[in-house]
């Protein structure tokens, strides 16, 4: 696979302009990608699905060139209805658009071209890769005491041109004292499948709010990787939603960095798989300074052949006193053939803290059936509704009403 | 002050702290094929059991020392242990206790195991174990008058090897993990317990294990077999000198319940842990499995672990016939410079099958602690359910307390329900505790042994009490 990454690479290198310096690190990183390759079981943090093996039997052939200079057209049918928006547009690896229309020009800044260091500690070879091919990053800021009017849906699609494909992308933000931004996170590629490799950085400055919702519902044949990077600084407050069920394959590692005290953050998941489909939510969260919280609920339902894992991590240093940290995860079986797997894990040094999880899985209940069929609702009604009441729990952890309801009806799901 | 002075000064501490001098016999330093055919040779084994070993040591050949876990140690120097170490009047075996060397007889009275069976310990049949071999069982008539089988480990491959052969090995193969593998190419003694098909074990039978000599490493072997119908209940205990150098301890366990038969196993574990400065200590790194190998057998791990510098031991049940049932109690009670990693492995197979883990961790001072464990249910374990709780109290903001379940559920007939918490002792208890007249230190102990209570119950009365004390002795000086 080396020299298919390297003849990709230089691929890439001769048809697209990047400067010296861009290329220098570039090459850094494909040569310690080279090095590790896709991460394995072997390693504790791919345990439950092996992504190298996953590639394997799912792509065979995977292909890193990507050609940069080509625009894509945009089809405006995949927008959403109903809810005005800012946009970014994602195709084939390409942004092709960045439409704050609706907001204070003066008050959002976009960068390109920033520097390439990552700021924190990782052993993940998936970010040297992204590193390695990604097209351009950039950076956006929101300046100080701005809250988005609208929210920022970003766009991530692929069409026919991509087969096999390694694709990339790269997205800083900052927001700024007392700011707010919410973000949605929208997937709706083509299937073809395709290895999408997502890696966002965000550092949230004194008093800021993030909102992040990840919605991944059409039923795709594409693997998935995303990466989240959250940096808190006081009173800050983070909050990811993240509905997985689309994809063949997604999985999303979210790391947050309490430094701040008073910072928050929140994580919430769906599952809702069937047919061969594996999907995985790693969180570790690092709770460094005193006084911050982190709350944590994953639900999983799963059909047939279908497989989930939920890996969540609670550190709390020794100087984070007064934490608290809660993580919950809940799965139904609905199939002989799912399977689901978690590893919730506190690693905890202070003692004034109070830090605790659950984690259960099992079938529908028999006797929560019954008492809907007692009143008049046949099997499958039944089914569908205690389901629905399952999902429904964590969607109403959304803090955003409006989109709240817009992730509702996406899902389908019913008060 | 000499060692010997100070080991006294110490003794206020770790009472087991004393040395006894008795000559003792070594095989050679180090590990290789000579050293594994002097052991069987000096302990007039067949064949069958050399060939064991021997096989053993060309897999551990091939092995290498897993550093997966969270406490870490120095490299260990495997050749440049003795791999076997017994008391020399040991050689020409004593036909009755009278026989046996005084010295040896002492030391175990001052662990307060009276080997006498005059000196009656409540009916509880005692099988002692020194360095590396048995010394003394006791209550051997009466449990013979039932069939019941309880003796060494040297003992049975004597005596009973159609058994021996049958089973050893079954449970922990040769083809293990590193300590193991290593325990089954050099294990010296232990236990051996086979009760007979509806017999109920009128006593509890207890190994008591020492580790006198030093630079030594003990590897005994636990072989306890159930037929069909009986129940026994089994305890070990365990202490060993003071000394500065770090010792290893890698035991075997291997527990077969076959149709109906249920096993209960204790451990109160209070090998030396090391001084205060973390110097010294056992390691503590031992493998016990049970296999529920018949339908509604039962096995139930209890355990107090108190002692070593590091103890790094999984107790686990392989719930293979159907409706079988695994139970995990343990307290584990980490002080000063003191590790632990561990917990459990509930391997769900059969249908039916029912598992239940508490673990209660206490961590105070410098030290760590892990609970890591496993439930795995199976695609075809149908409607099996599991539980498991562990909570953890943390003393002080030195130490750390950890939490990693793997959990694993692939029949969507049954049900895991996993909960932990970790915490400190409340103010509030302890204010309410004060007010009432008790000092913090009562105060505390009577609220760790409140939180201990559920896994405390658990032990057979005798150990209760003592087990009960020792709690409040490790976590002596770690308030305030």
């Amino acid at each position: 696979m080396s020299e298919q990454l390297q003849l990709d690479f230089d691929k890439i290198i001769k048809t697209s302009k990047f400067s010296n310096e861009e290329i220098q690190s570039k090459k850094f990183f494909l040569k310690k990608f080279i090095e590790n390759g896709f991460p394995n079981r072997k390693q504790e943090d791919w345990k439950f699905l092996d992504i190298s093996q996953i590639i394997k039997k799912n792509i065979s052939d995977l292909s890193f060139f990507n050609d940069y200079s080509l625009s894509n057209k945009i089809d405006s049918s995949i927008f959403v209805d109903g809810l005005e928006h800012n946009k970014i547009i994602f195709i084939n690896g390409r942004i092709e658009k960045i439409d704050f229309s609706y907001e204070d020009q003066n008050k959002i800044e976009i960068k390109d071209g920033t520097k390439k260091d990552i700021s924190f500690d990782y052993e993940n070879s998936l970010i040297d890769l992204n590193s390695a091919f990604i097209n351009k990053i950039f950076k956006i800021i929101v300046n100080k005491n701005y809250s988005l009017k609208k929210p920022l849906i970003i766009y991530h699609s692929t069409n026919d041109k991509m087969k096999s494909t390694n694709v990339n992308l790269r997205l800083d933000f900052e927001l700024g004292e007392n700011s707010c931004l919410r973000l949605i996170d929208f997937f709706t590629d083509n299937t073809n499948k395709n290895f999408i490799n997502i890696f966002y950085n965000f550092n949230l400055l004194k008093d800021s709010i993030l909102k992040n919702y990840k919605i991944d519902k059409f039923k795709n044949d594409n693997l998935k990787y995303s990466f989240n990077n959250i940096e808190h600084s006081n009173n800050s407050v983070s909050e990811t939603f993240i509905l997985s069920a689309g994809s063949d394959y997604f999985k999303n590692e979210i790391n947050c960095n309490l430094n701040g005290e008073y910072s928050s953050a929140f994580i919430n998941g769906v599952f809702s798989l069937k047919e061969n489909q594996q999907h995985e939510i790693r969180t570790t969260i690092n709770h460094l300074v005193e006084n911050t919280k982190s709350y944590q609920l994953i639900k999983s339902v799963l059909g047939k052949e279908a497989k989930s894992a939920y890996q969540g991590k609670i550190f709390v240093n020794s100087k984070a006193q007064k934490t608290d940290g809660y993580q919950l995860s809940k799965a139904i079986l609905l199939d002989e053939t799912s399977e689901f797997n978690a590893k919730p894990e506190l690693e905890i040094y202070a003692d004034d803290v109070k830090c605790s999880h659950g984690s259960a899985s099992g079938s529908l209940n028999e006797d929560s059936i019954f008492y809907l069929m007692s009143r008049g609702l046949n099997y499958q009604q039944s089914k569908e509704l205690l389901i629905n009441g399952f999902l429904l729990d964590v969607v109403e952890k959304i803090t955003d009403s409006e989109i709240k309801n817009l992730i509702k009806n996406i899902i389908g799901l019913k008060e | 002050m000499d060692t010997r002075e100070k080991n006294i000064e110490n003794l206020k501490d770790y009472k087991y702290g004393f040395t006894t001098d008795i000559e003792d016999i070594k095989a050679p330093k180090g590990l290789n094929e000579d050293v594994i055919k002097f052991i069987s040779n000096i302990k007039k084994e067949p064949k069958w059991m050399l060939d064991f070993r021997l096989k053993a040591y060309e897999r551990l050949k091939l092995l290498k020392e897993p550093n997966w876990q969270k406490p870490k140690y120095p490299k260990i120097d495997y050749q440049d242990l003795y791999y076997y170490s017994a008391p020399k009047s040991m050689k020409d075996k004593p036909k009755s206790l009278d026989e046996l060397d005084p010295k040896l007889l002492e030391t175990y009275k001052k662990l307060g195991i009276p080997l006498q069976e005059q000196a009656r310990l409540n009916g509880i049949a005692v099988d002692a174990v020194f360095d590396s071999v048995s010394v003394a069982t006791t209550f051997k008539g009466e449990l013979t008058k039932q069939g019941i089988i309880f003796c060494s480990m040297s003992e049975a491959i004597q005596k009973h090897p159609e058994l021996v052969k049958k089973y050893l090995g079954t449970v922990i193969p040769v083809t293990d993990h590193f300590f193991a593998t290593l325990n089954s190419a050099v294990f010296t003694d232990g236990s051996f317990v086979y009760i007979p098909k509806g017999v109920k074990c009128p006593m509890e039978l207890s190994t008591y294990f020492r580790i006198n000599a030093s630079e030594t490493g003990q590897f005994e072997r636990t072989l306890i077999i159930a037929d069909k119908g009986s129940y026994v209940s089994y305890l070990e205990g365990c202490t060993a000198p003071m000394r500065d150098e770090n010792q290893l301890h890698a035991a075997n366990v291997e527990l077969i319940a076959l149709d109906d038969a249920e096993i209960k196993y204790s451990t109160v574990q209070n090998w030396y842990p090391g001084d205060e400065n973390g110097k010294g200590g056992i390691y503590n790194f031992v493998t016990k499995r049970g296999l529920c190998k018949g339908k509604n057998s039962k096995i139930s791990w209890t355990q107090v672990e108190t002692g070593s510098a590091i103890t790094w031991k999984y107790p686990s049940c392989i719930l293979k016939g159907d409706n079988s049932i695994g139970e995990f109690y343990s307290i584990a009670i980490t002080n000063n410079h003191q590790k632990a990693d561990t917990g459990t492995k509930m391997i769900h197979l059969g249908k039916n099958t029912k598992s239940k883990i508490i673990s209660k961790g206490i961590s105070a001072g410098f030290s760590d602690m892990t609970y890591r464990g496993l439930v795995d249910i199976n695609s075809k374990a149908k409607n099996s359910s599991n539980y498991t709780q562990c909570d953890s109290l943390l003393m002080g903001n030195k130490c750390g307390a950890h939490t990693v379940p793997y959990i694993k559920n692939k029949n969507f007939d049954s049900n895991i329900a996993h909960e932990a918490t970790t915490s400190k002792i409340s103010e509030e208890q302890l204010h309410y505790c004060q007010q009432r007249g008790l000092n913090p230190e009562e105060a505390v102990g009577l609220i760790v042994n409140g939180f201990c209570k559920e896994v405390l119950q658990q032990l057979p009365m005798e150990f209760a009490v003592e087990a009960q004390k020792l709690v409040g002795i490790s976590l002596e000086g770690s308030v305030g």
